[in-house]
């Protein structure tokens, strides 16, 4: 199985403030992640990191593969486009476009328009029938599954949730939920922040983050996203600093 | 797609956008206005600048006097009154006989008169419409005491008119020509006949062309000599002369004649008497003709020229600081735009919209509102260009067809030049600052 992911010795400094500290981190492909850690302890940083809105100060990121470091402004972008998809906590969807055309805003930038996708992406999430909806006529939860359905349009390689479910009920936390672990289930790399333990116990693995920091990382059993046939283990050899190496077993 | 965002952005910053619209809509209607003003008006004071038209003018010597007599009336109660109205007798001294004229041609400068053609000015009425009938010579031939035959009057002093139907004729007692803007206000065209009231008299006339002359003439008619010294019951007389005279440019010794011939020196009155400078060929027509006061109107023509120069100078610097401010205004408003949709931006740029293509985006919107914006100020500077041109120069504006890719010129260049700071600002937008802002 190859590494979708895979950060080694990354540092984020802004000018006093070490964000990121000599992270190092390897995610095989098809695996859900999930990173916790308290406010300020670098999740976002990290995430931006991965998502190519941003780049380290030091160390190295290779997405499915290719170093990141050697990439341009546009060629990054170009990687946002082809390979990402992004959820928010904050949803961000634009105001003035239905649903549908938020949908479809993503797919303008990849490549062609195409209403029919678009429309089963909604019915994935369970909002076909909202697609000529406006965000504000939408509850929280539906907006931030029109988000899950636009971050899934383009069949990203890595799908990075910040904070997804942060603003919703419990309610519509789990009707997310249910989706990412679809989403796991047919394959998809995925990352989340979270703070919540519910949200972490759907995924295969949560590393925790402290002052900028890998504090901790470990599999979880019985991951609730579903019975999970490939046995994560760590690789033994494991101190402090050293790229943690997570090994699959078929 | 692009289509709906565009749309749907508009629509969501409406006031911004009215807003952006209107300050280039001013911006553009001002200078649109002056562009129309500066070619049409500059193009017709040099046309007539350049055509051979009047240099001199011949005024009877009581003309003024009359003017400066109503003057002391209306300052000076009482004294002058008397004189107000001229006697019978004193009637020749405010006109010139028509009789005299072949005169003007027999000066010793004589073959440089190219031209002349004399006036005489009727209040008329046309219905309810007043206006006023100038009886002129449009190509009269003068047999000279020389034996010489000459041909002189209006058509060739005023070849920069433009006609539409015959040239006028001075035996055709009854035909007249129409400036344009009457003609247009009564509904005539050449071939029609209309009803002419002067005093208690009413005549038949037929317009025999409507004419252009780009000037105040336009709401006038012109006729033969004849008919309007019936109509003014004047036989035989005209007010005003124009003569079209090639001169020798002036010097120093031109100007001292100019003030007073009489302070020169012999040698020097001679020398100033056999050169074709234009005050020594006005003096010459002021001998042949007495009771004659002979102006030089040329001169006037020139300095307006200079004076029209410098006008459009600064209506092209006026323009570009409109222009300029037009464009200080929108950059203000757009980067308030951009400013409030920072995180819609941010947006597109982390979905992997190209910066090229998110400037695309904003620049569209832009330039749809810019589009309504000038196309609105280029109506409004029509109507402000007929308000500059009557109020300034006295002449109704064509808006000559190159204004209008100017205009479009203008408005791009003021919106892409509003909209650099605005740019700056998209390019320089990360996504990261605005997708998490808490
Ligand atoms: N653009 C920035 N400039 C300066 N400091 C930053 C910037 N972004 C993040 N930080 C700092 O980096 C640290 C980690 O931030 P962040 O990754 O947002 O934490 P988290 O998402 O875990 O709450 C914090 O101390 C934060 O103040
Ligand atoms: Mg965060």
């Amino acid at each position: 199985m190859r590494d979708i992911l895979e950060i080694k010795a990354v540092s984020k400094i802004y000018g006093a403030v070490v964000a990121l500290r000599d992270i190092s981190l390897t995610v095989p492909q098809g695996q859900w992640l999930a990173i916790m850690g308290p406010s300020g302890s670098g999740k976002t940083t990290l995430m931006n990191i991965i998502g190519c809105l941003d780049t380290p100060t030091q160390g190295q990121v290779l997405l499915d593969g290719l170093n990141l470091g050697a990439l341009s402004h546009a060629g990054l972008t170009a990687i946002r486009r082809e390979s990402i998809g992004l959820i928010f906590q904050e949803f961000h969807l634009i105001a003035y476009l239905t649903a549908l055309e938020n949908v479809m805003v993503a797919q303008y930038y990849h490549s062609l328009v195409d209403e029919n996708e678009a429309l089963e992406a909604l019915a994935r999430v369970g909002l076909r029938e909202r697609a000529k909806h406006l965000p504000r006529q939408l509850s929280g939860g539906e907006q931030q599954r029109v988000c899950v359905a636009r971050a899934l349009i383009n069949h990203p390689k890595l799908i990075l949730a910040d904070e997804p479910t942060g603003n919703l009920d419990e309610t519509n936390e789990n009707l997310v939920m249910e989706i990412l672990s679809q989403l796991r289930a047919s394959g998809s790399s995925i990352i989340v922040v979270t703070h919540s333990q519910e949200v972490a116990a759907h995924a295969d693995r949560v590393v925790t983050l402290e002052h900028g920091r890998l504090a901790q990382d470990r599999l979880v059993e019985n991951s609730a996203s579903l019975a999970n046939e490939k046995i994560l283990t760590l690789s033994p050899q494991r101190d402090l600093g050293a790229p943690l190496r997570p090994n699959i077993v078929e | 797609m692009i289509w709906k965002m565009v749309f749907g952005a508009l629509g969501r910053q409406k006031r911004k956008n009215r807003l952006i619209a209107l300050t280039v809509g001013l911006g553009v209607s001002l200078a649109a206005a002056m562009l129309g003003v500066m070619f049409d008006v500059g193009d017709k004071v040099n046309q007539e600048l350049k055509s051979y038209g009047a240099n001199l003018s011949v005024v009877p010597r009581g003309a003024s006097m009359l003017s400066e007599l109503y003057l002391l009336t209306d300052e000076g109660e009482g004294q002058a009154r008397d004189e107000a109205t001229p006697s019978p007798a004193g009637l020749a001294e405010h006109f010139i006989s028509e009789a005299d004229l072949y005169k003007i041609k027999m000066i010793f400068w004589a073959y440089n008169i190219v031209d002349f053609a004399p006036y005489l000015t009727v209040p008329v009425r046309i219905g309810e419409k007043k206006t006023l009938l100038i009886g002129t010579w449009f190509q009269r031939r003068l047999d000279l005491p020389t034996g010489e035959k000459v041909e002189t009057g209006m058509t060739a002093l005023k070849s920069w008119w433009r006609l539409e139907g015959q040239s006028g004729a001075d035996d055709d007692a009854a035909g007249v020509l129409v400036g344009q803007r009457l003609a247009r206000e009564l509904g005539l065209q050449p071939g029609d006949t209309f009803n002419l009231a002067a005093g208690g008299q009413t005549r038949i006339a037929h317009v025999r062309a409507v004419f252009d002359s780009g000037g105040p003439e336009d709401e006038r008619i012109f006729a033969p000599l004849a008919l309007a010294q019936s109509l003014a019951g004047r036989p035989g007389l005209v007010e005003r002369v124009e003569v079209s005279a090639l001169t020798t440019p002036e010097n120093e010794l031109a100007r001292r004649a100019a003030l007073n011939p009489g302070s020169l020196s012999r040698i020097e009155w001679d020398t100033w008497y056999c050169t074709a400078y234009i005050s020594s060929i006005a003096y010459q027509i002021e001998e042949i003709l007495p009771g004659t006061r002979v102006k030089a109107i040329r001169q006037v023509a020139e300095s307006e020229g200079a004076i029209l120069g410098k006008i459009q100078l600064m209506m092209i610097l006026l323009t570009v600081l409109t222009l300029l401010c037009s464009a200080l205004a929108i950059s203000n408003l757009v980067t308030a735009g951009i400013l409030e949709r920072s995180v819609e931006i941010g947006l597109l740029k982390a979905l992997g919209a190209s910066n090229l293509s998110v400037i695309l985006l904003f620049l569209l919107e832009l330039f749809l509102v810019a589009l309504v914006g000038g196309a609105l100020g280029y109506g409004a500077g029509l109507g402000l260009a007929q308000l500059i041109g009557f109020s300034v120069f006295g002449v109704a504006v064509d808006i000559k067809p190159l204004v209008i890719p100017l205009t479009a010129l203008m408005v791009l260049a003021v919106t892409l030049l509003g909209a650099l700071p605005a740019l700056r600002a998209l390019l320089r937008l990360k996504p990261t600052e605005v997708l998490h802002g808490k």
